[in-house]
């Protein structure tokens, strides 16, 4: 159902990062510490997006999402591992007896310049090779024009070329200039049909930033609050620190409550973020702070 | 009017090329011989050691790619600095009560030890890199080369001289540093970093933090990310807790304890040597 875009609230940018930067003060130490950085480590998509990917490092990745740390083998597993649409079958294969999804961006990633069709057989390709989620970026030129029941309809045709696979949309929020623009996009993207609203693609910059995030959750709550359906959240891009990814936990909790902290309904796109992650594990296991050395670089 | 009441420094610490406060925000009262408070000084803790580390690692690829020439001519442009800014740590050192005629000995001997060491620099490699004999067809050669960061813990009692005795051979050999200066007398070593930060030493390269070594030594010395300790604090049971602590990651360890730092003795190449790693290459030579 095509949202009212005139009842879209303007965001309040000053209130959004004073909001943001109250919550960043919130001091998580000890257990808690330990069990947040643990359920950070199960929400991440472990992602490879480069031109130079090749099927040896997608196996590689996949072995880490599936064993983080080898000396800690009680360690929960990522999400999910995020790659190409042609490296969906490797994953998939690497990853069979393992409860790790596979995640495929899909239409025309990153930039979206294409024909529906295209989009729509990219889509399916994935699907087909076995992808359990799809990342789809929406055409932010056309957004940018105003020409909102065009985003509308892509989201729509691309959900249902998924099937049963979950929908990400990727509303690359870095390129549209405002916050009041992100929370638009994000209503039109929920009511599209997407299961997960995500940030940014990685490949610009600003990415992911938590005012963004902040007005992305306070979307899906009022969605939730108005139609009774959870739509996850996932940001992505320039996360790269334990302690950001505390911050964000803490944003998820005072906005959407304890529900949508679990990795059904919240991701973190990275790929560093994974060995800052067990590094602050393994210094909570055993006092010392740790190297870069001795974690695999995958 | 007389009766104006001092207003005392608070030195600052010297990490990443800038000079922050310690993480907890907290001082210590300097005091000199008479036990009158002169300064006050950073008491740094774990946090401010765990930054320190990241900074120094990150500016270690940098410095230790830098030709050994040019690393030469920076430890040379420290030297020119300090001997501009003489009389400023000939003050503070009589601050702290050392008397006149040894303070300018000890400032002037820190100036010819830090010229010593740049002069090293471009000649390690020469000096002790060695070409080997092999049997097979291959050219066989090894060279010394840096370790990474090295935690330095400066001695209590010259507190100019020994700080620059113990941090001059490590980065002239491209290592990169974290150093927990002399308790007693931290300031000198804190308007040491004003002088490396006005030498084109880069940020990171050498990071000073000021504050009780006992509170910080158990977290430099058990990090996993430092690869060698440097350390002249004499009491057994530290030296001991960082011989454990290094174990964990087999860094290179070596204790300068009870030295009289004036002595020629610190003017010495195989301080360089001490924190360089040999690296051999096998070269495949035509038949």
């Amino acid at each position: 159902m095509y949202p009212d875009l005139k009842k879209t609230i303007p965001i309040d940018t000053i209130g959004v990062e004073e909001r943001v930067s109250r919550l960043n003060k919130r001091s998580i130490k000890k257990e808690s510490k330990v069990q947040g950085l643990k359920l950070a480590l199960s929400m991440i998509d472990h992602t490879t997006l480069e031109g130079k990917d090749s099927p040896g490092k997608v196996k590689q990745l996949c072995q880490k999402a599936k064993m983080p740390y080898a000396p800690l083998p009680d360690l929960p597993t990522v999400a999910a591992v995020c790659v190409y649409p042609n490296m969906v079958s490797i994953a998939k294969e690497a990853l069979k007896n393992s409860n790790v999804n596979v995640a495929s961006v899909a239409t025309a990633f990153p930039s979206g310049m294409a024909q529906l069709q295209v989009k729509l057989d990219d889509t399916k390709y994935a699907v087909d090779q076995g992808a359990d989620e799809i990342d789809m970026v929406i055409s932010r030129g056309e957004f940018l024009k105003g020409n909102y029941s065009f985003i509308f309809d892509e989201i729509a045709a691309i959900k249902e070329a998924c099937g049963d696979a979950h929908l990400k949309v990727i509303l690359e929020t870095g390129e549209l200039e405002t916050l009041t623009n992100v929370r638009k996009a994000s209503d039109i993207a929920m009511h599209a049909g997407a299961d997960f609203i995500k940030t940014s693609t990685g490949k610009i910059s600003p990415a992911a930033t938590q005012p963004v995030t902040l007005v992305m959750l306070e979307a899906i709550r009022d969605y939730y609050r108005e139609t009774g359906r959870m739509v996850g959240m996932k940001p992505a891009g320039g996360i790269r620190k334990a302690k950001q990814a505390l911050q964000y936990l803490v944003l998820v909790k005072e906005t959407l409550g304890a529900q949508w902290l679990s990795k059904d309904w919240f991701r973190f796109g990275a790929s560093s973020l994974t060995n800052d992650l067990l590094m602050q594990i393994v210094k909570q296991e055993t006092g010392v702070y740790q190297s870069n050395i001795y974690f695999s670089n995958d | 009017m007389s009766d104006r009441i001092d207003v005392l420094k608070t030195y600052k610490t010297y990490v990443a090329g800038k000079f922050p406060r310690s993480e907890s925000g907290h001082t210590y009262a300097v005091k000199n011989k008479k036990d009158k408070t002169v300064a006050n000084a950073c008491r740094c803790t774990r946090k401010d050691v765990r930054d320190a580390v990241v900074a120094a690692r990150s500016a270690f690829s940098e410095w230790s790619s830098r030709s050994a020439y040019n690393r030469g001519q920076i430890l040379y442009r420290i030297a020119e600095m300090l001997e501009g800014r003489k009389d400023q740590f000939v003050e503070e050192l009589e601050l702290l009560d050392i008397k006149k005629k040894d303070a300018v000995k000890e400032v002037e001997l820190s100036v010819d030890r830090l010229v010593y060491y740049a002069g090293w620099t471009d000649k390690i490699s020469q000096v002790f890199g060695t070409v080997n004999p092999v049997a097979s067809q291959h050219f066989n050669f090894s060279m010394p080369d840096a370790t990474g960061v090295v935690g330095i813990t400066s001695p209590q009692e010259s507190p100019l001289l020994g700080l620059i005795s113990t941090i001059a051979p490590v980065i002239a050999g491209g290592n990169v540093c974290v150093v927990l200066s002399s308790e007693k007398y931290p300031l000198p070593a804190v308007s040491f970093g004003e002088v490396l930060h006005a030498s084109d030493v880069p940020g990171g390269v050498v990071n000073i933090l000021t504050g009780y070594q006992k509170e910080m030594i158990d977290h430099l010395s058990s990090h996993m990310d430092v690869n060698g300790i440097l350390n002249t604090n004499s009491e057994k049971n530290i030296r001991k807790q960082i011989d454990e602590n290094s174990s964990l990651s087999v860094k290179r360890t070596y204790h300068l304890t009870e030295n009289n730092w004036i002595e020629t003795e610190h003017e010495n190449p195989y301080y360089i040597l001490n924190f360089q790693e040999i690296k051999t290459t096998w070269h495949p030579i035509g038949v």
